[in-house]
């Protein structure tokens, strides 16, 4: 039987040459969702072999890799990623954000501010941003060409019309460098500010959808808005139970079935520095109290 | 007090553990080896094979045992291993004129040189349960006859010669042919392209579109000129060698659909084609590949492309399992950051609606 | 001409030393205007630099068809090392290039040679690689741009003297437009389409 033998971070190096020359293109050209020809990944798609592929396309042996999930190190689908690159590059992990150098997510920006020289890779469902309100690729293709993004702004607008608000809650809009509209991936609108002026650099993979983009360091990134519809953040007002900020995205955490439920930071590394350091909250933030949960 | 949720990682370990127990079954029940599932479980092996793009019994077997039976999740694994081979180029063009030919039926012509050959097939068994088979069988020796000498020319040849058929569209010898595990693919896309998507695409997905088009949508008015499934040589041109070098044989099943004619003021009528092939015996899937192949060639053809299966765009995005079901099974990765989100809108939208109606309520009291 | 016994060596370690120049070509990429080092030891054809043969080894393949300029080409050397260590296949046609090797930059073709890309594919563009005298001493260049934190100041030694200019049609173009990476020995610095020029003292 073949017995299978794999090369450093898996991918083999004609793999890796394709995908970093779309690295560079889409670096080159922000915003820009270049195409790639993904290769089937050990992990399901959908599941981040976007941002897999990446990953092991820019992972180096003196690399410190941390892997979340909702904001969190330890989600089942962080833990098994984070395994596979331990497994197949023997790299260093950390949960801290301040020591890595790669930082691969699903759905968040971490809450402390990221430094020249990481590397943030987000895993990215669906990379273009008009596919729900055009279907063909034929066609927004061609909007992406010729700068064409009417139709994002109507559908906002139509939102305003019928709710008062832009009902865009998460993966909100934002324009690159003044030029390509762009999917965030599927991050809650209240991450959007961070990726504008980043000093990390930005990478986003869309297996499935086989699209490499990145926003480089110190780029502008402006989530849509109107003048008299402002873009607003979003962020349940409560402090962490755990921790006590006041100025992190938080998760609901559910204690029973009588309405009783509390609010925690949902970037778990930031909470901890946070306790470490002497700050806690509550515990008890919920509306009901909340039962002992172990 | 509440303490954030640990322990993933050994949830993962313990849940692979348990995995394995299950597939395991009753230990008192023995264990199911690769030559059976290879050779009793051989249709699905051939689609595995297909649908996983690599012709190799063994290791197809060994991924329907890992994945439990589960066909899907068998092609990923086989998909998966073949991402990381090398590759060492491209094979000559197997001719399927010259297959060792175990079954071949024509629907268009009584008979056929070199015949019409039943073979292995359930088309006209009753489909009745068959107690016999729950254990101990043995089945009778199938009847025998010396291999035939005679040719076995394909039924859409023996039209091609008198025009009656297009002919077949000849690539540029020297011109690549496309490999979408290896180019991002972009529409319009080429028929190679389209082939080689349909030929890995899945055969439910494919049998529904192809039977929506004898339903009307997207109508080509079909024939099964040829079904034939048997063995033939792969050959292998190694540049430095300068000729090319036999690799084995491998079975394939290749259909070809003669369809709806089509003709103008400059261009005499004559039928047009359709064209399925697989690895193994996979008729069902080389059938419905032949459907959606012969409609997806409408705007080729100069027909109006309205129904799903003559959409490109639809049919070649949404025609990989392996694909469809990693997104559509991505629905069981948490989502609350998202739904929070989502939720922290809803709130507000309920909130402003309820301080609307109340509003409007209160003033209408005062009136 | 060079047997292959007598050919230049490629990486030491293909693997690492890929991985290492990819990540100083990606950082030059994201920071337009900084100067990387190439770490990795690679042998190099007559008339190659180290940098530029190490983002040869790293970047090309079959798939990227090259262009060497005269200077590149006036020996096989070059051309017989890309395709014994890259399998890269030399082009005579510039506007279908992936990449274009120049050697002597002061004799830099027209950057209408090259691919552009298209609107809908602005990515299907030529990258040039371009051998400098010197990316540390010369002529100061200040630079603005994405990758950049306000402005970014590179002194070089360029030939052609008018090189920024001639970029200055990537701002007409963009998002089509052509990507450079300077080299000099194991220094690069790499120049986005996106990259303007505010100011060039001497």
């Amino acid at each position: 039987m073949n017995a299978p033998t794999y090369n450093f971070a898996y991918l083999d190096e004609q793999t890796k040459r394709m995908i970093r020359r779309a690295i560079l293109k889409a670096i080159a050209i922000p915003g820009y969702q270049v195409p790639f020809a993904s290769r089937e990944m050990p992990m399901p798609y959908g599941w981040g072999t976007g941002g897999v592929q990446v990953t092991a396309a820019i992972l180096g042996p003196d690399d410190v890799l941390k892997v979340i999930d909702q904001g969190s190190d330890d989600t089942t689908n962080a833990i098994s990623i984070r395994k596979f690159f331990g497994k197949t590059a023997g790299v260093a992990t950390t949960t801290s954000t301040t020591d890595a150098t790669v930082i691969q997510t699903r759905h968040r920006i971490p809450e402390a501010s990221l430094h020249a020289g990481q590397v943030l890779v987000y895993q990215v469902p669906i990379p273009e941003p008009l596919r729900f309100l055009e279907p063909r690729e034929t066609e927004t293709r061609r909007m992406h060409a010729l700068a064409e993004y009417g139709l994002m702004h109507v559908k906002l607008y139509e939102d305003i019309a019928r709710f008062g608000h832009i009902a865009t809650a998460y993966a909100y809009p934002v324009k690159v460098n003044a030029r390509y509209l762009m999917d965030p991936s599927p991050t809650p609108k209240f991450d959007n500010p961070k990726m504008d002026n980043c000093a990390a650099l930005q990478l986003f993979g869309a297996g499935r959808e086989k699209r490499i983009y990145a926003i480089p360091p110190y780029t502008t990134v402006v989530s849509l808005d109107f003048e008299d519809h402002p873009f607003t953040r979003y962020r349940f007002d409560a402090p962490c139970a755990l921790c006590g900020a006041d100025n992190s995205y938080l998760d609901e955490i559910v204690t029973d079935d009588k309405g009783g439920r509390m609010f925690v930071c949902s970037d778990t590394d930031f909470c901890e520095q946070r306790q470490a350091a002497g700050h806690h909250g509550t515990e008890s933030a919920a509306p009901h109290k909340e039962k002992a949960h172990v | 007090m509440y303490v954030a949720v640990k322990g993933g990682e050994r949830a993962i370990e313990n849940a692979h553990r348990l995995l394995a127990h299950e597939r395991r079954g009753d230990r008192d029940v023995p264990e199911v080896t690769l030559a059976q599932i290879s050779e009793q479980l051989a249709l699905g092996v051939d689609r595995v094979m297909t649908e996983g793009s690599l012709y190799d019994r063994e290791l197809a077997a060994l991924a329907i045992k890992q994945a439990r039976g589960d066909m899907i999740e068998a092609i990923f694994l086989v998909r998966a291993f073949r991402a990381t081979l090398p590759r060492f180029g491209a094979t000559e063009p197997v001719n399927t004129g010259a297959m060792q030919v175990r079954r071949r039926i024509s629907s268009t012509f009584k008979d056929v040189p070199g015949g019409q050959i039943l073979g292995p097939t359930f088309d006209y068994t009753h489909r009745l349960l068959d107690p016999q088979l729950a254990e101990g069988f043995v089945p009778e020796q199938p009847m025998t006859a010396d291999a035939s000498q005679a040719a076995t020319p394909r039924v859409t040849d023996i039209l091609g010669r008198d025009g009656l058929i297009e002919s077949s569209p000849q690539a540029d010898s020297d011109a690549a042919v496309g490999d979408l595990t290896r180019e991002p693919l972009s529409f319009p896309a080429d028929r190679d392209l389209r082939l080689q998507n349909l030929a890995r695409g899945d055969e439910g997905f494919l049998l529904a579109l192809g039977y929506s088009t004898q339903r009307g949508y997207g109508r080509n008015h079909p024939f099964a000129g040829e079904i034939r499934f048997g063995e033939v040589e792969v050959e292998f041109s190694a540049e430095d060698v300068g000729f090319a070098v036999p690799l084995g044989s491998i079975e394939l099943t290749e259909c070809q659909m003669v369809n709806q004619f089509k003709g103008s003021t400059t261009e005499a009528p004559c039928f047009t084609r359709g064209y399925g092939l697989a690895f193994g015996q996979s008729e069902r899937k080389t059938m419905s590949m032949a459907l959606v192949d012969r409609a997806l060639r409408a705007r080729e053809l100069g027909e109006e492309a309205e129904a799903p299966a003559q959409d490109e765009e639809f049919v070649m995005s949404h025609s990989d399992n392996v694909q469809s079901t990693g997104f559509v099974e991505h629905l069981k990765l948490p989502h609350y950051v998202d739904f929070q989100s989502e939720l922290g809108l809803l709130r507000k939208l309920r909130q402003e609606f309820a301080e609307a109606n109340e509003a409007v309520e209160m003033q209408e009291a005062a009136e | 001409m060079t047997t292959i016994a007598e050919m230049p060596a490629g990486f030491a370690d293909k693997v690492l030393s890929a991985q290492s120049t990819f990540r100083s070509v990606m950082d030059a990429m994201a920071r337009p205007g900084s100067v990387q080092r190439v770490a990795a030891s690679v042998g190099t054809p007559a008339g190659m630099m180290r940098g530029a043969a190490a983002i040869a080894l790293t970047l090309f393949d079959h798939d990227t068809p090259i262009w060497l300029d005269a200077a590149m080409s006036a020996t096989p050397d070059v051309a017989r090392w890309l395709k014994f260590h890259a399998s890269a296949p030399v082009v005579t046609d510039s506007a279908i290039a992936s990449f274009a090797l120049i050697g002597d930059a002061a004799n830099l073709p027209a950057l209408e040679r090259f691919a552009f890309g298209s609107s809908e594919y602005p990515d299907r563009s030529t990258t040039l690689i371009l051998q400098v005298d010197s990316l540390t001493q010369g002529p100061a260049f200040e630079l603005k741009g994405p990758g950049i934190d306000g402005s970014a100041l590179l002194q070089a030694m360029i030939k052609p003297r008018d090189l920024f200019q001639r970029l200055s049609i990537n701002e007409a173009l963009f998002p089509r437009g052509i990507d450079v990476v300077l080299v000099h020995d194991d220094n690069i610095v790499a120049i986005p389409r996106t990259t303007r020029l505010i100011a060039s003292g001497v």
